[in-house]
């Protein structure tokens, strides 16, 4: 082709591109190497990650890796921790105790559903699992708070205690709602955070007063 | 395409309408940040939804019921249909308590307030809310009324709040299904002008229960008199909300129907708030003498120390 004899490409024109393959292929050979792996690693892989969490909850900053790497075994932790801890309420009848095992449960993993729901049904842009592993997490105050009551309850059950124990769970609820609404606000449309919040404070509300009415035996 | 350019056609119609009753109004369009892109009727809104214009009654009834038919257009298995009862914005919500609390005579709740645009945001939350409060308030009061007493041994109670969130739902939403079925049914033997659906009932019942949780507060007050008060007091005012939106759906009906049908829903409306404080707040008693009772290591929990 006469036409072309005259083009030429300069040498100094550097080739760009990739020519490696995506970093996707490189999965089947990091699921191979954590399979070879000492089960201590993974365990403590997976304990570090929820470790963190917890630090996140309890100096509540905007953070994505809360909402990034989501797990619920903190918050079945923490739920089943606190629901131990409220057993032991003493009872006339079966009728006027606290709140069984199975009641707490069902309160908090519901809750956080119906939570979850409503933020996603007004607009909210954030995941199903990832709101629920927020509000689970940040129950972690309240269960340090029912751990606080009990104690103070070992020494007596008079009404400085109660003031102790109004205090410690009234500043541990705020805590919690505050923590929440700082991951959770975000993601809602700005005319309707208020909304989103609300239920969030009902939520830990209801917690916080089951952790105020416990009455030991 | 074509029920989207109808569906302008209604808003603009509406909007005339609105300038026409009120020319120095300033429209305002709000336009949502498209976050559901597939519920494309998220950033047409009516202009001027804030204004407490006088713009009420029948003759908007039937372009209301043509956008309310427009909007609710995705099919009811996919999560955007129900969407669509959530649509609403702070002060809206805000706005519509404000007008349960304080029903002004002679303006329709629903008409006013809720414009085709029922959600289910309000009365969910509000049935939730006076749930809690009722066993929460049921309980501090029992707690200051028996306070004192020797033999008397604190308990959380916690099962009332099963049979308060049981009672309240059901009310909320059995309550509007018999009358938007009564409703129905009579709409089919006499034409009236003013119908509702049943989202709107459901709007209307569950605004007009908000008016009993400051009153489940206050019913911590142990005493007769100053409950009855304030029952009979929030009676009247959601009572009043109640009857000002129904009795025009009924008044063209038989009188002695229309009368029956609005002394039912306030006979029920009555039994729920009665039936709250029986059950749930203890008879505060006279003040008794200490009896003499031998102390004995009973299992009383909060001493008062003086």
């Amino acid at each position: 082709f006469p036409g072309l004899a005259d083009v030429s490409i300069s040498q100094d024109i550097p080739v760009e591109g990739e020519i490696t393959v995506p970093v996707g292929s490189h999965s089947p050979d990091e699921d191979f190497s954590t399979l070879d792996e000492p089960v201590k690693d993974t365990i403590m892989r997976d304990l570090k990650a929820v470790g963190k969490k917890f630090v996140h909850v309890m100096y509540p900053r905007k953070s994505s890796a809360l909402l990034r790497d989501w797990d619920l075994w903190g918050p079945l932790v923490l739920c089943v921790s606190l629901a131990l801890m409220l057993q032991g309420g003493s009872a006339d009848s079966k009728d006027d105790g606290g709140p069984q095992f199975a009641e707490v449960f069902v309160i908090i993993w519901f809750g956080a559903v119906v939570i979850t729901l409503n933020s996603k049904l007004l607009g909210g842009t954030i995941s199903f699992f990832q709101s629920l592993c927020v509000l689970g997490y940040c129950v972690m105050p309240l269960t340090v708070a029912m751990l606080v009551c009990r104690l103070v309850l070992l020494a007596g059950a008079g009404t400085v205690s109660f003031i102790i124990r109004l205090i410690v769970v009234g500043a541990m609820f705020a805590w919690s709602t505050l923590a929440s609404t700082a991951f959770l606000a975000d993601s809602q449309p700005p005319n309707r955070k208020a909304l989103v919040v609300y239920p969030i404070f009902l939520f830990y509300f209801v917690i916080s007063w089951m952790i105020l009415t416990f009455t030991p035996q | 395409i074509a029920c989207l350019v109808m569906y302008l056609f209604a808003e603009f119609d509406d909007a005339a309408n609105l300038l026409a009753a009120n020319p120095d109004a300033t429209t305002i369009s709000i336009d949502e940040p498209v976050e559901i892109p597939k519920n494309q009727h998220s950033h047409l809104q009516e202009p001027g939804r804030e204004e407490d214009d006088e713009l009420l009654g029948t003759d908007d009834s039937d372009k209301t019921e043509l956008l309310a038919g427009q909007k609710k257009s995705a099919p009811f298995w996919t999560f955007e249909y129900y969407q669509t009862f959530f649509d609403v914005d702070t002060y809206q919500v805000l706005d519509r308590i404000k007008g349960s609390v304080f029903p002004v005579p002679g303006k329709n709740f629903v008409r006013l307030y809720i414009r085709s645009n029922p959600d289910l945001y309000g009365p969910f939350w509000i049935c939730a809310t006076l749930v809690f409060t009722i066993a929460v308030s049921g309980n501090l009061s029992n707690f200051f009324i028996h306070l004192g007493k020797p033999t008397y041994h604190y308990v959380p109670e916690f099962r009332k709040v099963s049979i308060a969130a049981t009672t309240i739902y059901a009310y909320a939403w059995l309550v509007p299904l018999a009358l938007w079925g009564f409703l129905m049914w009579r709409n089919s033997k006499v034409m009236n002008i003013v119908s509702y659906s049943f989202l709107e009932i459901v709007c209307v019942y569950g605004y007009s229960l908000f008016i009993y949780i400051p009153t489940a507060i206050l019913w911590i007050i142990p005493q007769k008199v100053v409950r009855w008060v304030l029952m009979v007091f929030s009676l009247c005012l959601s009572g009043s909300v109640l009857v000002m939106t129904f009795w025009p759906a009924v008044r063209d009906d038989n009188r002695r129907i229309a009368v029956a049908t609005v002394a039912a829903i306030l006979l029920l409306h009555a039994l729920l708030a009665v039936g709250c404080l029986a059950y749930f707040f203890d008879a505060p008693e006279l003040e008794i003498p200490a009896p003499i009772i031998p102390a004995h290591n009973g299992t009383t929990v909060i001493t008062k120390s003086h």
